[in-house]
């Protein structure tokens, strides 16, 4: 494998502080190496775009880092942590290094400015030396490269329409040729054709200048076809991450065997399109991998998403050889489940909650409900008598 | 271009309607303008004098009201608004031209200086939230909430006297004499100064106020991370980016406020005794001046029109989506 370039390392953000912060990516470690593309794909609201801001540190109120490091392994002057820059390292250390094309990047650009200042003042701003001509130079080749007429140069944003929004963006992000472009959803503008001319110019730029792309998406099938390794986000946490072929054939966690089900393979046999059953769990609850097992599997997504939803299980790390970044979870959830409502008469599980089962009023915080991992490991009580 | 065209149509037709109300006005209210100079002369006047004056206000003429209405304009065009009856036999356009200089000047520079540093300020505290710049919120909140003629007399309570430096009252010492010298200026710089600060005071925290909540709403968009991905400066990112489309919604207020320069702040003008056109209107309300009051309002009517029409200007060179063309 590559050496590392840019190496995530326990990454935590939250939303807010104290007990009401909503922990939008937890414990998150992720490497990229250099000349990699990595595919991060997630349900809506897995916290995607969260790690990518929060790696950059360009995280909006009231988001905030609460722990970990993002170890830049610069090629000149060795590795630091992105987290600890001051302010005016941060600034040379944007967009020269890590450059970034956002989600909303058809109000990315800046309405009362022509797109070529805006183009041409990140450059100036990196080097205040360059000569006025030289930028605008540079500019349009940025344009021509991402296939926008280089006379469009004296447009203003609203004139161009959003694809063109989007790639005047990619064009951006290239302007210093950083060594990572972060890529949040770059082409949900495009159409397909133009999508794949896209990333494939963005392939084979890659090889030429060697920079590698963190690439956010849902779409696994362009992943699989365009980038190198693939990581799977769900409820804030990686929970798989995998060569991109492996992933393909042989996916591990239920999440991304959902994500892939739900998509038709442009080649190989056909296959049922399935979808995942239920809604994505707030990213701060603990229990969320159980609510992954109910959702991807049983009839407990329709039935019972409370007991669920507060079931607690712990996770253990580990799985098959050389998958350590893989997660194991309990697989006998839904078994546990069934057992411990159908339970013996005028017994009671002695390690799950009274009101297991039933739906939590509006003064009954969710809570963990039963320690059980398997399904040995419950054991009845006799109930009390009225 | 054919927006401004649009837009320069569209100004001309509400001066009309503006100018052709202003003719109709006087002419359904209840009462006669002559019987209130008479009673104003209380009595002095003999038939032949009232006679000569209902000819001289034209409203002795048995023309049919088209007519009037034709030659109405022909006297506006040539700058001709009537007889005051304050300053009888004064033409209102001599009254008014004396007295638009001082409000002008004055409204005009606090106006002007309110606008910039108010907004400056608002950038400040939109920017910099969390800040020392955040103390400026509450005071300046406070003071908006504060009417402008009550601050003028605490100002002239607190600041002004008989020993004073301020001036309480007036527009320049009685002893000088108006012409362009030094001492002619001093004083009436003297005099301003009171309520210049009312003004500015009272007003310029309206514009930090709105400025600060443009720059908080205008930094959650997302062209404001990708210049601070970008790496800019963060003085650019504030001016270049954030305040720049800030300012947008705010420049029409700001030509609003120039139309309302002429009006003046009436009721600072009062208590500072000012003789600008807001004091000259009180006093034409309080002498039933008819003449007067109308040509006031027309000025304040058309001044209006013209700030908006600077607005619509300063939009065009300001903000690229509104125009039309490419
Ligand atoms: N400003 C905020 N305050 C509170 N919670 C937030 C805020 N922004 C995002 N979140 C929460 O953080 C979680 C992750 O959001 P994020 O935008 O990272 O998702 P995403 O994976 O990028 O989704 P998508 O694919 O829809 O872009 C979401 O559950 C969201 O509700
Ligand atoms: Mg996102």
């Amino acid at each position: 494998m590559a050496e590392p370039l840019i190496e995530i390392k326990n990454l935590n953000v939250d939303y807010g502080l104290g007990d009401d912060a909503v922990h939008a990516v937890s414990d998150v470690t992720l490497t990229l190496h250099r000349g990699e593309v990595l595919g991060l794909a997630g349900e809506s609201g897995s916290g995607k775009s969260t790690l990518a801001y929060g790696m950059t540190r360009l995280l909006p109120p009231p988001g905030v880092v609460a722990g970990g490091e993002v170890i830049y392994h610069d090629p000149e002057r060795g590795p630091y942590d992105v987290l600890s820059l001051t302010n005016n390292e941060l600034r040379d250390f944007r967009w020269a290094e890590t450059s970034i094309v956002f989600q909303g990047a058809m109000n990315s650009l800046n309405p009362v400015h022509r797109i070529g200042s805006q183009l041409t003042d990140v450059i100036r701003a990196h080097d205040p030396r360059s000569s006025k001509e030289a930028r605008l130079a540079r500019a349009r080749e940025l344009l021509t490269l991402v296939g926008i007429p280089s006379d469009r140069l004296d447009s203003y944003p609203h004139q161009l329409s959003g694809g063109m929004r989007q790639r005047v963006m990619i064009g951006m992000a290239l302007a210093l040729e950083p060594k990572v472009v972060i890529m949040d959803e770059p082409t949900t503008a495009l159409d397909v054709v133009m999508q794949r001319q896209i990333l494939g110019e963005l392939v084979q730029l890659r090889e030429r200048l060697g920079f590698s792309v963190l690439f956010i998406t849902h779409d696994l099938s362009l992943l699989v076809e365009f980038s190198d390794r693939i990581a799977i986000m769900y409820g804030g946490r990686i929970v798989e991450q995998a060569p991109a072929k492996e992933i393909y054939t042989d996916s591990y966690h239920p999440y991304s065997a959902g994500l892939l089900g739900s998509f038709p393979a442009l080649r190989g046999p056909k296959r049922e399109l399935t979808g995942i059953p239920g809604s994505p769990p707030h990213p701060g609850f603990r229990e969320y991998q159980t609510l992954v097992m109910c959702r991807a599997g049983s009839e407990f997504s329709r039935k019972g998403a409370v007991p669920c939803r507060r079931l607690y299980s712990k996770v253990e790390p580990g799985g098959p050889a050389g998958h350590a970044d893989r997660v194991r979870f309990p697989p006998a959830v839904p078994e546990i489940l069934r057992a411990v409502r159908a339970g013996p008469p005028g017994a009671r599980c002695a390690r799950c909650s009274r009101r297991f089962g039933q739906r939590g009023g509006l003064l009954a915080a969710p809570r963990p409900l039963t320690r059980v991992s398997t399904l040995e490991e419950i054991r009845w009580k006799p109930l009390p008598r009225r | 271009m054919s927006y401004l065209l649009r837009r320069i149509v569209f100004y001309v037709f509400t001066a009309w309607a503006a100018i052709t109300i202003n003719f109709f006005l006087p002419r359904l209210m209840p009462g006669d303008p002559v019987q209130a100079l008479i009673a104003k002369e209380q009595g002095q006047l003999s038939t032949d004098a009232v006679h000569s004056l209902y000819v001289l206000f034209g409203l002795d003429k048995q023309q049919p009201l088209w007519q009037q209405y034709v030659d109405y304009w022909g006297q506006l065009l040539h700058g001709d608004l009537g007889l005051s009856f304050t300053f009888f036999p004064t033409p209102v356009s001599e009254v008014i031209s004396s007295s638009l200089p001082w409000t002008l000047i004055l409204v005009g520079v606090t106006t002007v200086c309110s606008f910039m540093l108010g907004t400056g300020l608002g950038v400040l505290a939109g920017w910099r939230r969390g800040s020392w710049v955040d103390l400026v919120l509450p005071v300046t909140t406070f003071i908006s909430s504060v009417p402008y003629f009550w601050f003028g007399l605490i100002m002239i309570e607190l600041l002004a006297g008989p020993n004073s430096f301020f001036p309480s009252s007036g527009g320049y010492d009685p002893g000088v004499v108006p012409g362009w010298d030094i001492d002619f200026i001093g004083s009436a710089v003297q005099h301003s100064l009171l309520p210049a600060l009312t003004i500015l005071i009272s007003s310029m925290s309206g514009w930090i106020l709105s400025m600060r909540n443009m720059m908080v709403t205008v930094s959650s968009e997302d062209y404001i991370t990708v210049a601070h991905a970008k790496g800019l400066s963060d003085r650019r990112v504030m001016l270049s980016y954030a305040a720049r489309n800030a300012l947008l919604p705010n420049v029409s207020g700001f030509a609003l406020s120039l139309g309302l320069i002429v009006g003046g702040t009436l009721l600072v003008e009062i208590v500072f005794s000012f003789p600008g056109v807001g004091f000259q209107l009180f006093q034409a309300v309080g002498a039933k001046d008819y003449p007067l009051m109308q040509g006031i309002f027309l000025i304040i009517t058309l001044s209006v029109l013209a700030a908006n029409f600077i607005a619509d200007l300063a939009y065009l060179v300001l903000d690229p989506r509104t125009r039309k063309e490419g």
